[in-house]
């Protein structure tokens, strides 16, 4: 990973040289081994601070949201599971290509204090799904997900229907709502969220009533469904350790069941399975016989 | 002030005058005749609909009228367009008084004073005025320039002209932003109309309205040889408790709700621009 | 100083007569919850993922209720805690949060629904024996070897020495199945904490300069920008922080009346200044700064010098994107901080 960060930096400092790029999106060193944060860097004497390796867990995608207003080209350092996300937003139209450089990074599974993250554990493809150049090595193309994806969201349907009710009430019950979920999601680009909205009559920011449990967590999954990339990024966050990543997860395993097989983000298809009708998709009814199984 | 930080006392409307297309003056008394607590010019108090919202507003009436509190208020956003709406007999939530005053009785006596207003900014200056004129005795020259986007837009019309206008000792100078049929007066932005009367640099200067007057105002004061000690003005943020405990509407170390909202030039100027 | 033996431990908070809140397994997490026989309590966890503050200023609490008929208003306060309790197992940062808590809801005029449950509160202080590699509590006066509370337990391994420092803590210590125990052996549990904590990697950040009269200088920091730039504004650092206690109050239409109730806000959030005709601080920038100037500046500058930071590193676990008050001081506190 030294080897692939030296030529990634070198390749950063020789861009925003040739006046490319005019801006650096990766990460830098924090006080201790593992606390890496995302940073800006602006000239090569910034660039000093650059690194990337095994504690670059953040997806910077989201970030390109408002590195895409600047003026100039942003190069963003992307691995593959974030290319996913930000190829989905391009498909979105909330990222202009034109306005970025990619790097892709080649990866071999990002770490916090604790170990692997969880996200890692089931990595999902080595592959980048948008890119200018790649930077990557023998190694980093090598598979590191060492589960199955779905794993969690089948323990979760082998519970019964009250099973399931009081294990995501005993997880959500411990949110703060401290919206660490939506402001990371890459998915989540709404302007004005509706649970920002005091206009919307379901602003609430503590969860006054059992509303905020039921239904902040669900309708989020719900409103990213067939764009949530699994990018994993909501349960690393999460300060609580509420699994949300589970949420997605089903309604990903549900989909790729009834529509076949798609991951947001992928290919060129920009109609995902929820935006598009096809005679032979599954009918409504299909809820209340899948209910009874 | 009343009993508890944050639990109200009630009040009940009992008079709404139409001032201008977007600011009424509400008459407020404690729900057994009188008022719901006394104040000094330039507090504040939450007044609130519940389940609509909770707001500081400007107590407008003088502490020297013992019969009632008033309250003049633009409508802007939830809360103040359901005022807008309420009729006589509606009871509201009122707690206070909250803030600092301006030092009427301290360093503003004996001094000759100078209140400039823009807009809904005389709500606030309203209470020290009439404050002023309850206690003639103790204060010298007044003068009032006040300015408004048009005629109709002048808070208290019929109050400047029938009563301040006519008193011995109070100049009123008025402005409107842009030529109007019907009047005959001055027009001109508030700022620029400071300039052309052109004051002599001594006594105090009340300045309140929208920021941008404001800033233009006491620039144009300090070319006039006006020290930054001499001016006053009444702050507006964001506020949820009024007592300087929830948090948001610091200017840097102090809190608008309970240090100001009436700070001094020269205060002011020490504290961040975040305002 | 007075001693019991390790497995004593729960059966003295079990014979407690009032309600025991103590940091205890929650899942994953470590929170302070009330104690009931079964659970898992966890006096060995320093930086509980929730704080003690969720019980002297929890995260929402109802503070009235109206009900609305025609043009009339009917107003009844909810009720003032009345019920004692003990909170065992605090921190000696927690307990430094508490005071800065104190400062804020006990200064005039006192908000009363705070001033009942910490009138009603009795609190066991927890000595420090491991110390995280986060925390850097001693920066700010905090003495992890000595907790500033009722009663105070100090972990040696096959027991646990004791003392009350106050009446309340003598009431509730005075049932406990205690022996007298040596001074000595205290000292030196002290002595080996000190030490510790020393060597900690934070131990000693230089705050000069972190004061009101350097509030325009760290205020108009360039640096600001750069620090905030990562920053997702969400709340997790102000959720996690056991001092910070920005507060909204919203109305909640139960269909039978308004509920008026209070909870936690986060100055990170877009609208926690949003007024009708817009925001002062409308980029994260400015709302980034606030939190660091509060606790750093604003608040010390307002209380006798005092931080509204205690040092329990939470803010360092929490931050999904790693940033934290470390890094704003070392970024804001060099060069002219000697002056």
């Amino acid at each position: 990973m030294q080897e692939i960060m030296n030529r990634m930096k070198a390749r950063a400092i020789a861009l925003l040289a040739d006046g490319t790029v005019s801006r650096v999106m990766g990460w830098e060193k924090g006080e201790g081994e593992y606390d890496w944060s995302p940073a800006l860097f602006e000239n090569a004497e910034e660039m000093e601070a650059f690194v990337y390796g095994d504690y670059a867990g953040a997806n910077l995608s989201k970030y390109c949201l408002k590195l895409g207003k600047l003026e100039g080209k942003t190069l963003v350092i992307l691995k593959p599971c974030d290319t996913l996300s930000f190829k989905q937003l391009i498909h979105e139209h909330r990222l202009e290509r034109e306005k970025f450089y990619i790097i892709g990074a080649g990866c071999t599974g990002m770490k916090d204090e604790k170990g692997a993250l969880l996200k890692c554990n089931a990595c999902k493809s080595k592959e980048f799904a948008i890119y200018d150049e790649i930077i990557d090595s023998e190694e980093s193309r090598k598979p590191t997900g060492v589960m199955d994806r779905m794993a969690g969201v089948a323990d979760l349907e082998q519970m019964t229907a009250q099973e399931r009710y009081d294990f995501w009430q005993g997880e959500l019950s411990r949110c703060i709502r401290c919206n660490a979920c939506r402001n990371v999601c890459p998915a989540c680009t709404c302007i004005k969220c509706v649970f920002d909205n005091p206009a919307s009559g379901v602003q609430s920011k503590a969860p006054v009533t059992s509303f905020e449990e039921n239904m902040f967590h669900i309708i989020r999954a719900y409103h990213v469904a067939g764009r949530c990339t699994d990018c994993g990024e909501c349960s690393r966050v999460c300060p609580q350790n509420i699994p949300l990543h589970l949420l997605n997860r089903k309604l990903i395993k549900d989909m790729n069941e009834l529509y076949g097989e798609y991951q947001a983000g992928e290919g060129d298809e920009e109609r995902t399975p929820l935006t598009s009708y096809t005679k032979e998709d599954a009918e409504p009814g299909i809820v209340h016989e899948r209910g009874r199984a | 002030m009343t009993k508890e930080t944050l639990v109200p006392v009630l009040g009940i409307v009992t008079d709404v005058r139409v001032d201008t297309p977007d600011v009424k003056t509400f008459r407020v008394n404690a729900v057994d005749g009188g008022k719901c607590f006394e104040h000094m010019p330039g507090q504040c108090a939450m007044l609130s609909i519940p389940g609509v919202g909770e707001a500081m507003f400007s107590i407008t009436s003088s502490p020297t009228n013992k019969e009632f509190m008033e309250f003049s208020i633009k409508k802007c956003g939830c809360l103040t367009n359901w005022l807008h709406q309420m009729d006589v007999g509606q009871m509201i939530t009122v707690r206070g008084p909250y803030g600092n005053a301006f030092p009427v009785e301290e360093d503003l006596k004996g001094q000759d004073l100078l209140f400039i207003a823009g807009g809904i900014g005389l709500a606030p200056l309203r209470s020290v005025i009439n404050y002023v004129r309850a206690n003639r005795e103790n204060y010298g020259k007044v003068r009032i320039v006040y300015g408004s986007r048009t005629k109709e837009d002048l808070v208290d019309y019929p109050e400047i002209v029938n009563e301040w206008c006519q008193e011995a000792g109070i100049e009123v100078f008025l402005t409107i932003d842009q030529a109007q049929e019907g009047w005959d007066g001055h027009v001109g932005f508030v700022p620029a109309y400071v300039t052309e009367l052109g004051f002599d640099p001594h006594g105090r200067v009340l300045v309140c309205g929208p920021p941008i007057m404001i800033k233009f105002t006491t620039q144009a004061l300090l070319e006039m040889g006006f020290d930054k000690t001499q001016i006053y003005t009444t702050m507006e943020l964001r506020m949820k408790c009024g007592v300087g405990k929830c948090g948001r509407c610091n200017i840097g170390d102090q809190y608008v709700c309970k240090d100001g909202p009436v700070f001094r030039f020269d205060q002011l100027g020490e504290l961040p621009a975040e305002y | 100083m007075r001693k019991f033996a390790a497995d004593q431990l729960t059966k003295i908070i079990s014979s407690i007569s009032t309600p025991v809140y103590a940091p205890v397994e929650d899942g994953s997490m470590v929170v302070y919850d009330r104690y009931e026989d079964g659970m898992t309590l966890r006096l060995d966890k320093v930086g509980t993922d929730k704080t003690p503050k969720d019980i002297l200023f929890p995260q929402w609490e109802n503070l009235m209720h109206f009900r609305m008929e025609g043009k009339t208003i009917q107003l009844t306060e909810e009720e003032r805690a009345k019920e004692d309790y003990v909170i065992f197992g605090v921190r000696a940062c927690d307990i430094q949060a508490i005071k800065v808590l104190d400062r804020v809801f006990l200064a005039d005029p006192i908000d009363t629904y705070y001033a009942a449950r910490r009138e009603h509160g009795t609190i066991v202080g927890l000595a420090c024996g491991e110390p995280a590699k986060s925390c850097f509590c001693k920066n700010f006066g905090v003495d992890p070897a000595k907790p500033d509370a009722d009663v105070v337990l100090w972990p040696a391994g096959d027991c646990w020495y004791c003392e009350a420092y106050t009446d309340k803590g003598r009431a509730l210590m005075e049932s406990w199945p205690t022996e007298a125990a040596d001074e000595a052996a205290v000292e030196t549990i002290k002595a080996e904490i000190a030490v510790k904590y020393d060597a900690l990697p934070f131990a000693k950040l230089n705050l000069n300069g972190f004061d009101g009269d350097h509030l325009m200088e760290k205020f108009d920091s360039p640096k600001w920008k750069k620090l905030s730039m990562p920053c997702l504004g969400c709340g997790s650092c102000t959720f996690a922080c056991p001092t910070c206690q920005c507060y909204d109050i919203r109305d909640y239409d139960t269909g039978n009346g308004i509920q008026r109730y209070r909870c936690w806000d986060s100055c990170m959030y877009s609208d926690f200044t949003l007024m009708a005709h817009g925001t002062n601080r409308p980029t994260q920038v400015e709302r980034y700064r606030q939190r660091f100037m509060h606790k750093l500046v604003y608040f010390p500058s307002r209380n006798d010098g005092m931080y509204s930071c205690v040092g329990c590193g939470r803010c360092i676990e929490k931050c999904p994107m790693n940033l934290n008050i470390v890094k704003v001081i070392k970024a804001l506190g060099e060069g002219d901080s000697n002056d």
